[in-house]
């Protein structure tokens, strides 16, 4: 028994899934669903690429072509299949240490080549699979069990990262704020070119209990009252910014697209000699 | 009809074979020396309306090619020694996932950076054994120009018919020489298209049909919307924990290639018929030893040369029968011994087996394998 | 179906019972029940806003119609 929208693009025998509760994966992969269903687009086409992490299990729940690849390289996979087939609708889902840490050089390429991929990062701030480490996105400080004293890395930011890498649309907000993540994702998809939405989330389990932040209500308040928009941070007194984050679209532009751009190669050799 | 004949680079004849077996995405990282085919599959596939690109490393190399395979396109890479071990993991992917590819590994002088423009064949045990966790491996040595060409057909024709990662392991002779070779016409040559899904019938997409080798794969797009991963999994490409499905899984993964030896597995016997003591060996230095068992039969030592062409699965059985006959075996290689292991294994106490190799860069001569003959006897 | 056909559904089976329906809604129509799993408390209070529905991290709440039951 579920809704119309899980019904119609979830693989339900997969269901109840695998992930803990208060865990916002679910909240995120709907919100995906959500956003591929007000697109309209063809589900045959839809093909859904992940690497490892409890994010990169969403595949397995959804009735696309579904892509579970090895540790952080899902955008590596994900680039074969979309230039071997650009009519496919390629989505990339991943999380904050399969795509910045073991992962990070395939992301700031995907977003250097302007690529149509579309890639919705899960970024709980911790390695959830594998039991609460510390990942590149753990804010300095914070606890992981591989920093059981604090941790004393500087955290990525993964939308920045890849907007200055080249992507053409780069935008974040959180599983609290889920109408602007379902409008980001459609506006993700849209965008002929690299796009990454990063979805702050929640891990009660792991990043939760490890750093006493509450249930996974009151780590979704955090969210909601922490997350400023971009625009309205930057017009804050600097007292006022400390211990808030920002979200909002980070970048929106035009560029050649690399998958046409090889077409249209394809396309300018065509009667000459081989 | 005049015969196309040419004078090719080994690595220029492999890539000429690719695009005529229907090899239609390349995906790599330059490393020497290997680079000749990404040079070419870059400059000759949007020709034929394939898809090149060079990934940011080695890792995504592999990975786009397995990308490129799942979106129906014949798909390739290459590399050599440390691109290859970078490689690793996704080689077993794509076992597991069972995905066809062909990786070409233009063999160099290692470990690590080691000698990057010298022979060597030294990856041989990683061919078979880089990857974590049981599997078949299938790799095939060619050693001569004309070789490469043929053995590119083969190990496209052996990567779709079996659905699985195919090696063609040469190593920087044979990439780099020139020789002359006779292209075939097209329809010369035998051309393997992976099986497709039966139409109106339910496609569980790792469910082996009656008759059928491996399961039948359809094309990401072509509206089955299937899972591919690299847990284990069952009929349906979804995860399994049970350890009855590990197993029969891994059966299948392990018989698709241990039942079909005979139509996998090729060598060439020279001069064994009445051969007392042989020389195994495989790629540039069966050249060699070719040249020794030239200059030892004439001085009326009967020795013959056994070459595999498959290095794996080995030609386990016909080495076995030969040996037989055999007192002593040199296998001769470009390494510190490594496929003297697996001819051990395999001869038992039927023969004495000994080694000849250097893995400094330099080719071994025939001069030094007739002295080792000789030593021996 | 009309938005006056719609209502609130729960599936018992697939809550985890993590209470993020319950903390945002704004009517205060659900609650956890004694197996700390989703119920419908005030339906009379529900607004069909769909506030559950979005951020349910288990599809187990949903807005629909009879036929969704």
């Amino acid at each position: 028994m579920s809704s119309t929208l899980i019904s119609n693009y979830f693989r339900e025998a997969n269901l109840p899934h695998i992930w803990c509760p208060g865990c916002s994966n679910g909240i995120v992969t709907r919100a995906l669903v959500k956003a591929i269903d007000e697109l309209g687009l063809d589900k045959n086409k839809v093909t859904v690429v992940s690497g490892i992490g409890c994010s990169s299990r969403a595949p397995g729940y959804l009735d696309f072509n579904t892509l579970h690849t090895t540790h952080g390289r899902a955008l590596a996979f994900a680039t074969g299949l979309k230039l071997a087939n650009p009519d496919l609708e390629v989505i990339v889902i991943t999380g904050d240490g399969d795509v910045s840490a073991i992962g990070g050089n395939h992301l700031i390429h995907a977003a250097r080549r302007n690529i149509n991929i579309t890639t919705i990062v899960f970024n709980n701030n911790i390695y959830g699979m594998t039991g609460g480490q510390y990942s590149p996105t753990t804010p300095t400080h914070a606890l992981g069990t591989t920093a059981p004293h604090g941790n004393i890395d500087k955290p990525f930011d993964i939308t920045q990262l890849a907007a200055a890498a080249g992507a053409t649309y780069a935008a974040r907000t959180t599983s609290y704020h889920v109408n602007q993540l379902i409008k980001y994702i459609k506006k993700g998809i849209e965008n002929k070119g690299f796009s990454l939405i990063e979805a702050a989330s929640i891990c009660p389990t792991y990043y939760g209990r490890k750093n006493k932040s509450g249930s996974a209500v009151k780590m979704m308040e955090f969210l909601r009252d922490n997350y400023i928009d971009i625009k309205a941070y930057d017009k804050l007194p600097d007292d006022k910014k400390i211990g808030k984050e920002t979200m909002g679209e980070f970048k929106e532009i035009t560029l050649p697209e690399y998958t046409d751009e090889y077409l249209r190669l394809i396309e300018n050799l065509k009667g000459a000699e081989k | 009809m005049s015969k196309n004949i040419k004078l090719m680079q080994g690595n220029e004849a492999c890539i000429e074979a690719a695009l005529m077996v229907g090899m239609r995405f390349y995906a790599g990282y330059p490393i020497t020396p290997s680079t000749e085919l990404a040079e070419l599959s870059a400059e000759k596939l949007p020709y034929y309306g394939g898809k090149f690109i060079q990934m940011e490393d080695e890792i995504a190399g592999i990975a786009a090619a397995i990308g490129g395979s799942l979106a129906g396109l014949k798909s390739m890479t290459a590399t050599s020694g440390p691109g290859f071990s970078l490689k690793q993991e996704n080689i077993g992917y794509a076992m597991i996932a069972e995905v066809p590819l062909v990786i070409v590994n233009v063999q160099r002088g290692g470990p690590s950076t080691g000698l990057p423009t010298s022979p060597a064949q030294g990856d041989i045990m990683q061919a078979k054994w880089g990857t974590h966790g049981d599997h078949p491996v299938i790799a095939l040595s060619p050693e001569s120009v004309p070789e490469t060409f043929e053995l590119t057909i083969r190990a496209f024709n052996l990567a779709e018919k079996y659905r699985t990662p195919v090696m063609l392991l040469t190593d920087e002779i044979v990439g780099h020489m020139r020789e002359k070779i006779e292209i075939p016409a097209i329809e010369e040559i035998e051309i393997f298209n992976r099986l497709k899904p039966i139409e109106g019938k339910e496609y569980l997409p790792y469910k082996i049909e009656e008759g059928d080798i491996v399961p039948r794969m359809a094309s990401y797009g072509e509206g089955y919307r299937y899972h591919v991963t690299g847990l284990f999994h069952d009929e349906t490409g979804f995860p399994s924990n049970s350890s009855e499905n590990a197993e029969l899984m891994l059966n299948h993964l392990m018989s698709k290639v241990e039942d079909n030896l005979d139509d996998i597995i090729t060598y060439e016997e020279y001069m064994i018929e009445d051969a007392e003591f042989l020389i195994v060996a495989y790629g540039s230095t069966s050249r060699t030893a070719r040249s020794a068992v030239k200059i030892l039969r004439q001085e009326g030592i009967k020795v013959g040369m056994f070459r595999p062409i498959t290095i794996w699965p080995s030609p386990e059985k016909r080495l076995r029968e030969i040996s037989k006959n055999i007192k002593n075996i040199l296998v001769a290689e470009m390494n510190l011994g490594q496929y003297v292991y697996e001819i051990q294994r395999i001869v038992k106490s039927n023969s004495e087996v000994y080694h000849i190799g250097r893995a400094n860069g330099e080719v071994l001569m025939p001069s030094e394998i007739v002295t080792k003959v000789k030593e021996v006897l | 179906m009309t938005a006056k056909d719609r209502k609130v559904i729960i599936n018992k089976d697939w809550c985890k019972g993590c209470g993020i329906c319950v903390a945002f809604c704004p009517k205060n129509v659900l609650a956890l029940d004694h197996h700390d799993k989703i119920e419908v408390a005030n339906r009379d209070a529900c607004i069909l806003c769909g506030q559950c529905e979005l951020r349910c991290p288990d599809f187990a709440i949903w807005l629909g119609g009879e036929a969704d039951e």
